[in-house]
């Protein structure tokens, strides 16, 4: 029993490591995870939520995809379901993962390569945003924008924001080192000069008031559609 | 007409529906995507105040009476614009079709403004259909869905040709006002249904048209605001920002309002109730007694008073469509000029 419960929180550890691309946020702590079980043979099964029967169906499929490849990477699981309930394009999300047959043979037709450039830029979108989760604190404690354009990584107090943000980073490939600069362009990577800090710290906010915003309508559309928590469910 | 204080506000609800979505308008085979549907309406109204909440079956299918006392009656509204949807893939007779809303405004003259659509992948025949409903029912504005799916397409942008056809014939026939859906999903697959740029180009080829995205670009409301800044005639439509934000999620409402103030304007924010997802009455006085939180961080966005008030919920909008404001709901003198293009001046250039 121990041993069936310690798999089952592997399995959840698992899911938590995955993403919605388009609220950063882990499908856990977003309530996204309706079951999970792990039989003592080693088959993990997952079900899967979202706010809405027509949530995007491409960040459905990644979410749906993402989820089984980290479970079917966890020790202990020796074959992986993960099944998307209630959603217009279930069946072919489901079959599409199962059948490890990748987005665009999933929907036929759709052009192939265009989801991973979508995840990039909600990943970019993530950086900016995190960008301004780490310069709101240090512009309170008075730094302007030029001097923050200025700072290194390294020399940044160190804070949850600030892991996240470099990791963000890491992910897309960007300058995430003590040695690289605070602010830089999540397109290119280059640095942002004083003289422009200004305006990118003003598009980072909007950027993270964006995505919070849409995070408390989807969190609003979970709860009304289903009013049990999801497992690891955070508010 | 609403009145707080002393202030009175002449009300344009820019942006609402009357539909039907009851399983007697649900087509065979289709059922599953009809209820599925107005069940994902349905959880938006959830956003709004509990006692505003609706039983399913209302929400399916609400009669001519609810309608008019929720609008007008009791909801503050001096005239509501209808914004067509019409998904007749689901639904037998559409959604809200234009001939839908029009027979209704046609009972009450001088309460309704109706709006048609098109979709460039009808072609000459959209184009026939297009001048007809103009002229049979006076339309002087369009809503645009351009993320729906229609046989084997995934949706089209404001960019394409065929597009541009159409916009050349809304400029022909009196059209100044275009509402595109830019917001939660209707049928995005990996085209990137939000994606606003394509209102970008069309807004700067068409100069003497109005685009007003409809629920801001969610969830790219950065996108929006950056794009806005720039374009003089591009306008946020703020149905689902009211309703889905004010009550459910006070601070982050502030926060968008305050964004949107910043990059865009007050002279080009209309107020639109969605109903009937969300009853005007409480958006609009929640509206009217809003104002950011006591707290440093949002010190920065522009300040609201009652004028800016007065031209989100009805003088913006009663600008673009030339309805006539009875002079006790007119700004004063200094108090601006509603849906002015020379607005946003205070946001830098991106």
């Amino acid at each position: 029993m121990t041993a069936t419960l310690t798999g089952v929180e592997r399995v959840l550890a698992a899911l938590a490591r995955v993403r919605d691309p388009e609220l950063d946020e882990p499908i856990t702590s977003l309530g996204f995870v309706a079951g999970c079980t792990l039989s003592a043979e080693g088959v993990a099964r997952v079900r899967l939520r979202l706010p809405t029967y027509f949530c995007a169906p491409n960040f459905a499929f990644l979410m749906v995809a993402d989820a089984y490849d980290a479970v079917s990477a966890t020790h202990g699981v020796r074959s992986t379901e993960v099944i998307l309930e209630e959603h217009f394009a279930a069946d072919a999300i489901n079959h599409g993962v199962a059948a490890r047959a990748g987005f665009a043979r999933s929907f036929a037709g759709e052009a192939v390569g265009e989801l991973d450039r979508l995840r990039a830029d909600f990943l970019r979108k993530a950086v900016l945003a995190g960008t301004d989760q780490v310069c709101r604190l240090l512009l309170a404690a008075g730094i302007d924008a030029a001097e923050l354009s200025s700072l290194r990584l390294g020399s940044v107090p160190a804070s949850p924001a600030l892991q996240r943000l470099r990791h963000r980073r890491a992910e897309l490939g960007l300058p995430a080192s003590d040695q690289d600069p605070l602010l830089i362009d999540p397109a290119t990577g280059e640095p942002v000069l004083p003289d422009a800090a200004p305006l990118h710290l003003m598009r980072a906010r909007t950027t993270r008031v964006s995505i919070d915003a849409n995070t408390g309508v989807c969190r609003g559309m979970l709860r009304h559609r289903y009013p049990d928590r999801g497992l690891g469910e955070e508010e | 007409m609403y009145e707080k204080n002393g202030e009175k506000y002449f009300v344009v609800d820019s942006h609402m529906h009357y539909w039907n979505a009851a399983p007697d308008n649900w087509v065979a085979g289709a059922e599953q995507y009809a209820k599925g549907w107005i069940e994902c309406f349905h959880a938006y109204q959830g956003l709004g105040p509990p006692e505003t909440h609706w039983p399913i079956e209302k929400f399916q299918k609400y009669s001519e009476d609810d309608l008019m006392r929720d609008v007008f009656d009791e909801g503050h509204v001096d005239i509501a614009i209808f914004q067509p949807t019409y998904l007749t893939e689901w639904y037998k007779e559409g959604f809200n079709t234009t001939e839908r809303n029009a027979a209704l405004g046609e009972k009450h003259p001088g309460k309704f403004i109706a709006n048609t659509r098109w979709d460039p992948r009808d072609g000459d025949a959209g184009l026939k259909e297009l001048q007809a409903n103009v002229e049979r029912y006076g339309c002087r504005g369009v809503k645009l869905y351009t993320a729906e799916w229609r046989q084997g397409s995934r949706g089209w942008t404001l960019k394409d040709p065929e597009a541009y056809r159409y916009l050349d014939a809304c400029q022909e026939l009196g059209i100044k006002n275009i509402h595109v859906h830019k917001g939660p999903t209707i049928w995005p697959l990996d085209k990137d249904a939000f994606d606003v740029v394509d209102v970008d180009h069309a807004a700067t080829d068409f100069p003497d048209l109005n685009f007003i995205v409809e629920h801001v670009g969610l969830p790219r409301i950065e996108d929006f605001c950056f794009m806005a800044t720039q374009e003089p005639n591009v306008y946020a439509g703020l149905s689902v920002v009211i309703g889905g934000l004010m009550y459910a999620r006070p601070r982050f409402f502030a926060n968008v309002m305050g964004e949107l103030l910043f990059w865009v304007g007050e002279d080009k924010m209309t107020f639109g109730s969605d109903y009937g997802i969300w009853e005007p009455k409480w958006q609009v006085e929640g509206f009217v007694d809003w104002d950011y939180p006591r707290d440093d961080a949002f010190a920065d966005y522009p300040r609201v008073n009652a004028a800016t008030k007065k031209k989100i919920l009805g003088l913006n909008a009663a600008a673009l469509y030339d309805i006539e404001v009875p002079p006790e709901f007119r700004l004063d003198a200094g108090e601006g000029k509603p849906a002015a293009r020379e607005d946003a001046t205070l946001a830098p250039q991106v």
